[in-house]
């Protein structure tokens, strides 16, 4: 004899589900973290020494002053608005020295896997900040020598490997990433 | 005609709601795996700077935040009574020894109970939640305390530049 199961009454069970969700949807986020990575240098005795052996012409100085203006190579003056347009051009032509030019950094011919021979910038920009220097200024200048630093990674992959950087294998990217460094030396602000 | 005639009582019938509490469970479990626990909440005003070079940062697990930025009420410590500094979800003394040794002993503690849980403490991030209007002189010091803890692998947070993008 078949009996009837009588029926459970769940409307509070969706109301206890409800609950949970609310509950999680406070206690967790959903931004997503991004930002620009950089290496912190680590911290040697023989510090000084190196920054002497590296010759005038492989230094790019960026002086970030407490009005927000760039002074580059200790001549040219690039006023805030125009660090967005100018700055990356400028890092861009000193990290690549397409010409050869003799006041631009050397390079040192390498052999990496993956690439072959590949004529890798000594180059190196040493950035230094006024005490008083925005946060906001100092990304800026950070985000336009990194952006100078990925047009010129792009323009290599697509050179070796037609396509981009982004696009490229971990040990494609290793090697593009030693071709071309992120050389940026930060001295402490005076 | 007698087929159709209704009853004379009218009554609804009982809508089955079993099912609804099967699809917010669906809400519920998405919102699980899409999210990850907040584990602090700034206590600073934080606006992140604009930049379009930015990239993801992976692996969460072993993040260490230190925020920086004008407090958001009083109470709490601030250099010059602008800046203060929250390591996780503690605040930094405001004075200048102290303050280094409190942001010292915070980066110890976030590599030893990295190494506890069995993980290389030099794969930590950093990640750097600082104010667009601070002035530099209070990211050095925090930058040169990172430095000479060995804390080297650090990131800026930064906001998607809508402006200037490509």
């Amino acid at each position: 004899m078949s009996r009837k199961m009588p029926s459970l009454n769940t409307s509070s069970s969706a109301d206890i589900s409800f609950l949970l969700l609310t509950f999680f949807l406070l206690t967790s986020s959903i931004t997503n973290e991004q930002g620009i990575p950089r290496l912190l240098p680590k911290i040697s005795n023989q510090e000084k020494q190196q920054q002497e052996d590296i010759r005038e012409r492989n230094i790019l100085t960026i002086l970030v002053n407490k009005n927000d203006d760039v002074l580059i190579n200790k001549t040219q003056i690039l006023k805030k608005e125009d660090i967005a347009t100018k700055l990356k051009d400028i890092a861009k032509e000193f990290l690549a020295n397409p010409r050869n030019a003799d006041n631009l950094p050397e390079k040192t011919v390498k052999q990496i896997d993956g690439l072959g021979t590949f004529a890798v910038s000594k180059g190196v920009i040493s950035l230094t900040n006024d005490n008083s220097t925005t946060f906001a200024t100092y990304i800026l200048v950070q985000n336009e020598l990194q952006k100078a630093v990925n047009e010129l990674r792009d323009e290599t992959s697509l050179n070796y490997f037609g396509q981009k950087y982004e696009k490229l294998a971990p040990e494609e990217k290793k090697a593009i990433q030693e071709a071309i460094p992120i050389n940026i030396s930060e001295a402490t602000s005076k | 005609m007698a087929r159709f005639k209704k009853n004379g009582k009218k009554e609804l019938p009982e809508i089955n709601n079993s099912s609804m509490s099967d699809i917010i469970f669906m809400f519920l479990f998405f919102f699980m795996v899409i999210t990850t626990m907040r584990e602090s909440d700034a206590a600073v005003k934080f606006t992140a700077p604009h930049a379009t070079e930015y990239q993801k940062l992976e692996k969460k697990s072993s993040i260490a935040t230190i925020y920086m930025g004008a407090p958001k009420r009083d109470g709490i410590p601030a250099i010059d009574e602008k800046v203060s500094i929250q390591l996780n979800d503690k605040f930094a003394s405001t004075r200048a020894e102290i303050m280094r040794r409190d942001v010292s002993d915070f980066i110890k503690g976030e590599r030893e109970s990295c190494a506890n849980k069995g993980k290389d403490p030099n794969t930590i991030t950093y990640s750097l939640k600082i104010d667009q209007e601070v002035q530099m002189r209070y990211v050095n010091i925090l930058k040169q305390e990172l430095r000479e803890n060995n804390a080297l692998k650090i990131n800026y947070a930064t906001k998607k530049d809508k402006k200037n993008e490509k």
